[in-house]
């Protein structure tokens, strides 16, 4: 538990609040006055109403949170707590879905709470003309993630005709070897597969990414991950988009290709300039 | 515009139940992509590890059967 909420040791005064975001888009899409769609049907994260905040020709969706749930400590903690984040996760990513649904929008990373207004305003002003950029790129476009596995024929190669006499030391020495080396092939062959696959598939996005690998133990899929990427497509290349995936994975049976789609551009916000 | 009611989060735009995404590929985009648009007094946990997450949320599911054991960090 927190060390700062042992009974006793609360601040007085009602718990405090913050601001959690969803997405930014530009704040002509929330004005009433255009015509805005309605948003306040919307439920955060938290429980409370989605809103629209803006700040000069942005405007960021949010809701209000008590920091006693999602302040920077008990956040910490219950971003280890797979179960917290399941449900956090959904809600966020429900109102980020619906909204981009109804307007170009940037996904605001999980778990980014402002103390107020002004300091959500603030930090924004800083990026002020990158996001401008950021949402002209993404416009009218939904995100395709693909995934590629070495398929679990690989796994286990066998090898070729053993030396020596069947069942001698010598023969089972040859025939681990050779299995090491067919291994060693087919897996070489996989991720030449996963890079061919990610080149044919950049080649008809606007834009492409390839993410780092998912954690084994969260997907329980055992076998190894080659190929992790995000596609950002005209939202009218669906069903094109679909149809190449399924000849790429026609034309490589060493993989296994999982495609799934479309999401907002999570991919393709501007958030992955930390090195991921 | 589908003629679909974006209330009812039960349905995809093709009007068939939408199916539940996957735990591990909605934690890959909301945790691991998205702007990060940070300010002095932004809190924001936007560089936590995903692996590290998935380890330690595995651990705290399974350490409820077992002798909890102290962090290493």
């Amino acid at each position: 538990m927190s060390e700062r909420y042992l009974p006793g040791g609360r601040p007085p005064g009602p718990p405090e609040e913050g601001i959690w975001s969803y997405a930014i888009t530009e704040s002509d899409r929330v004005s009433a006055a255009n015509g805005a769609p309605d948003l306040s049907w919307l439920i955060g994260v938290g429980g409370a109403q989605v809103r629209a905040i803006t700040c000069s020709g942005l405007a960021v969706l949010v809701s209000d949170v008590s920091l006693a749930e999602f302040g920077e400590t008990a956040l910490r903690e219950h971003l280890e707590d797979l179960e917290w984040l399941d449900e956090v996760a959904r809600l966020h990513h429900n109102v980020v879905e619906t909204a981009g649904r109804l307007f170009p929008l940037l996904p605001v990373r999980l778990a980014t709470v402002y103390s107020g207004a002004a300091a959500l305003c603030a930090a924004l002003a800083d990026h002020h003309d990158e996001l401008l950029d950021a949402l002209r790129r993404v416009g009218g476009r939904v995100e395709w993630g693909v995934k590629a596995y070495a398929a679990a024929e690989q796994a286990e190669a066998t090898g070729g005709p053993a030396a020596g006499k069947p069942g001698s030391g010598l023969a089972y020495l040859q025939r681990r070897r050779d299995q090491l080396a067919a291994g060693r092939e087919a897996r070489a062959a996989a991720v030449s597969g996963a890079r061919a696959v990610h080149a044919g598939l950049a080649g008809k996005a606007a834009a492409a990414v390839v993410r780092p690998p998912q954690s084994a133990q969260l997907s329980k899929v055992r076998l190894p991950m080659l190929l992790n990427a995000a596609y950002l497509l005209d939202a009218s290349d669906g069903t094109s988009f679909t149809a190449a995936v399924a000849a790429e994975a026609t034309a490589h049976p060493e993989l296994r290709i999982e495609l799934t789609g479309p999401w907002p551009p999570y991919s393709f916000a501007g958030g992955d300039d930390d090195g991921r | 515009m589908t003629d679909v009611d974006l209330r009812d989060p039960g349905l995809s735009e093709a009007g068939y139940p939408a199916e539940r995404v996957s735990l591990v590929d909605l934690l890959d985009r909301v945790l691991a992509g998205g702007v990060v648009v940070t300010g002095e007094i932004t809190l924001s946990i936007a560089d936590v590890d995903l692996v590290v997450i998935s380890l330690r949320a595995l651990l705290t599911s399974v350490s409820a059967l077992v002798e909890p054991q102290p962090e290493g960090d």
